[in-house]
């Protein structure tokens, strides 16, 4: 075995594992604050996807011809329309359950899934969409054989720059700032910081906006990077982040980025050293090794009894 | 409700059901279109219903079969096996065909035909290339297509001759029509004397195979083979590319839509590579009064869209010359007749067979067009 063909697989998998990684914060984090599973999420990933084809054909006939500036204008209307969708699920498909069983949002949030599909699917058609590659060529360590080169993309390297500065802003604010602090006296006890002047309701709304806001940056790069995209992108990327996020510990958010590099890396290498038959097969097992030893996940921490 | 009120509204809504039903049955002939008409693989629903539909205007126009119009009913499986089932058993049960085209997915034909065959109701598929789908004895199906050993076969034929590979990867998408498609190519390879390097499958959704291209780089395949659909052959051969292997990509008809270069993120990405598919329909003399009125309409005649309108002429010829609509007596008929068609003279043999295939090889070039290979 080369060591190059190891060096390919592990930018295979890291480039993977962040975009795993950015879509599970929004899993983790709504998790964190509620309690629940919002399976709408992959779907907000998807719209993304659409919203990044569209600001890119806009930005085209406005006669925008600098990539970096196209990526950034394609990052902020992304994360603007994603984030209001995210709000809006929320508002129509969550808040009025708030207070009934753990079932219903879970079940809502399932048929939001649907709904936003199949809107999708019947407001853009149901073929394959496709964006011009924005960057061409890559950075490559040529070793003494030419033929032998561990290759990262300009686009991969974006990926992956973009999902660190992502989380770093992410993490900051909610560790650093006065909302932050809101969001987390939120996870820890609801009813206490309603008590103590946090409008709770205002709060959730605000993680399913950061988390959609997650998806959104992650939808662009994935667009950008595979160049093509359907109404049923969030499907199977949804499940992989929730996993991610499962993994890592949901309602941790290093848990999340752990979770999805170690979901992206297990995969690239099972698929490039053993077969990739079996590669969700080999994922998915070491997801159910790691609820049986340690059931809270890599990163989580045990429920602790509120007293 | 009071009881008697309960009574006549039952007897009223029942008389009024069977009145309706009566009526359509006894003036229209219906006939069902089953595919995927949603879903990630719409655009081969939409070249079956638009052949489909050209035919039956034609027909109808032309006084119909046995002087009664032919009405279209819809099934969308959206190639999902249980979808299908739950659709043939609609176009059976409640809609009451009298024959169905369709549906095109291997791993939907294969369950749907057995509900059609059970209740004697002719089938035939214009897309379906999976050998099972006639191998298992059914006595009402039919296909209008090749078969996906004959397509293995000149798949490895060309790649073995005409590219002159030595070291072949195969890959497929785990459905029962790519796995199928790469085993018949697998199969010949060896009776070629020659064993792929490579043998695996990807996952259908997924975007991202860069770690079956490292293993395909890590390999040296110097020709790689896809059995499987457009959406997942196109982000495969752009990594491909992007990965700096720039060997042939050779597959099966699932990739013949202008989707698959959509799919590859545009035209230069699908240059080196091949596809087999039957002749173009679109060539033959036949035809040819027909794809100019597709395109007077504003709509390439693609992919199986004629496949699709000589389905519904065979159905009719069978209807109309035999005077039944049994689908026994109509398959029977078909076996043993030629047809007219589209797409020129086609008959069948004992299994549902074409007795002639026409696999050819073709070419995608950079401006996201096919042309057969010379």
């Amino acid at each position: 075995m080369n060591s190059y063909v190891i060096g390919q697989q592990l930018v295979n998998g890291v480039v993977l594992g962040s975009i795993y990684g950015l879509i599970a914060v929004g899993y983790t984090m709504v998790y964190g604050i509620i309690g629940m599973i919002n399976f709408a999420h992959g779907e907000i990933y998807m719209i993304s996807a659409y919203l990044t084809a569209i600001t890119l054909a806009v930005l085209t006939t406005w006669g925008v011809d600098s990539v970096f500036l196209a990526l950034i204008l394609t990052l902020i209307s992304s994360i603007a329309f994603t984030a209001l969708y995210g709000w809006t699920v929320e508002r129509i498909a969550y808040r009025p359950l708030r207070r009934s069983t753990r079932l219903a949002p879970l079940i809502s949030a399932i048929g939001m899934s649907l709904v936003l599909q199949n809107y999708v699917r019947l407001a853009q058609g149901s073929r394959n969409q496709g964006v011009p590659s924005l960057m061409e060529g890559n950075l490559r360590l040529v070793g003494e054989n030419p033929e032998q080169f561990v290759q990262v993309t300009y686009v991969q390297l974006v990926i992956v720059l973009t999902a660190l500065i992502s989380m770093g802003i992410l993490s900051w604010t909610i560790q650093k700032t006065a909302l932050g602090r809101a969001c987390r006296a939120t996870q820890q006890d609801r009813v206490m910081a309603e008590l103590l002047g946090v409008n709770t309701d205002r709060i959730i709304s605000v993680v399913f906006v950061l988390g959609a806001s997650m998806a959104a940056v992650a939808g662009v790069l994935v667009t950008v990077n595979y160049g093509s995209f359907d109404f049923h992108v969030g499907f199977v990327t949804g499940i992989k982040a929730f996993t991610a996020a499962v993994l890592g510990g949901i309602g941790s958010l290093p848990g999340a980025m752990l979770g999805g590099l170690i979901l992206g890396l297990s995969e690239s290498f099972f698929a490039g050293f053993v077969n990739s038959d079996y590669k969700d097969v080999f994922a998915f097992s070491i997801l159910v090794l790691v609820l049986i030893f340690k059931p809270s996940g890599l990163l989580g921490r045990p429920a602790v009894e509120k007293v | 409700m009071k009881a008697w009120l309960k009574g006549t509204m039952a007897a009223a809504v029942g008389v009024w059901g069977l009145a309706a039903v009566a009526v359509q049955a006894e003036e229209m002939v219906r006939i069902g279109v089953a595919g995927p008409f949603s879903g990630a693989y719409a655009a081969f629903g939409e070249q079956q219903w638009r052949g489909a539909e050209a035919a039956i205007v034609d027909i109808n126009r032309g006084g119909g079969i046995l002087g009664k119009q032919i009405l279209l009913i819809k099934g969308d499986d959206a190639c999902e096996p249980k979808q299908a089932m739950a659709v043939a058993n609609r176009l059976v049960d409640n809609d009451e065909v009298q024959a169905v085209v369709g549906h095109f997915c291997s791993s939907t034909t294969m369950p749907a035909s057995e509900v059609y065959d059970e209740a004697g109701i002719l089938v035939m598929t214009h897309g379906s290339t999976n050998p099972m789908v006639t191998e298992r004895g059914l006595k009402t199906v039919l296909r209008m297509c090749g078969r996906d050993d004959q397509q293995g076969t000149v798949g490895a034929e060309f790649v073995v001759k005409r590219l002159g590979a030595k070291r072949v990867a195969v890959l497929h998408d785990k459905d029962t029509y790519g796995q199928g498609l790469a085993d018949a190519m697998k199969a010949h390879l060896h009776t070629l004397g020659l064993t792929e390097v490579m043998y695996e499958g990807l996952t259908r959704g997924e975007k991202d195979f860069n770690a079956l291209v490292t293993k395909i780089k890590a390999a040296k395949a110097d020709a790689v083979y896809f059995g499987g659909l457009h959406s997942e052959a196109g982000p495969l051969v752009r990594q491909m590319r992007e990965q700096g292997v720039d060997v042939p990509l050779v597959s099966g008809d699932g990739i013949v839509s202008e989707e698959f270069v959509t799919a590859a993120g545009g035209g230069r990405f699908v240059k080196n590579v091949y596809m087999t598919f039957g002749a173009d329909p679109r060539k033959s003399p036949e035809g040819k009064a027909l794809v100019a009125r597709f395109r007077e309409a504003g709509y390439e005649p693609e992919g199986y869209t004629l496949y699709a309108y000589a389905v519904v002429q065979s159905i009719a010829a069978a209807m109309q010359e035999s005077g039944s609509y049994n689908g026994v007596e109509l398959a029977n008929w078909l076996k043993r007749h030629s047809v007219e068609t589209v797409m020129g003279p086609k008959s069948w043999d004992a299994k549902g067979d074409l007795k002639v295939s026409d696999y050819v090889m073709y070419q995608w070039d950079e401006n996201g067009k096919y042309a057969e290979v010379e």
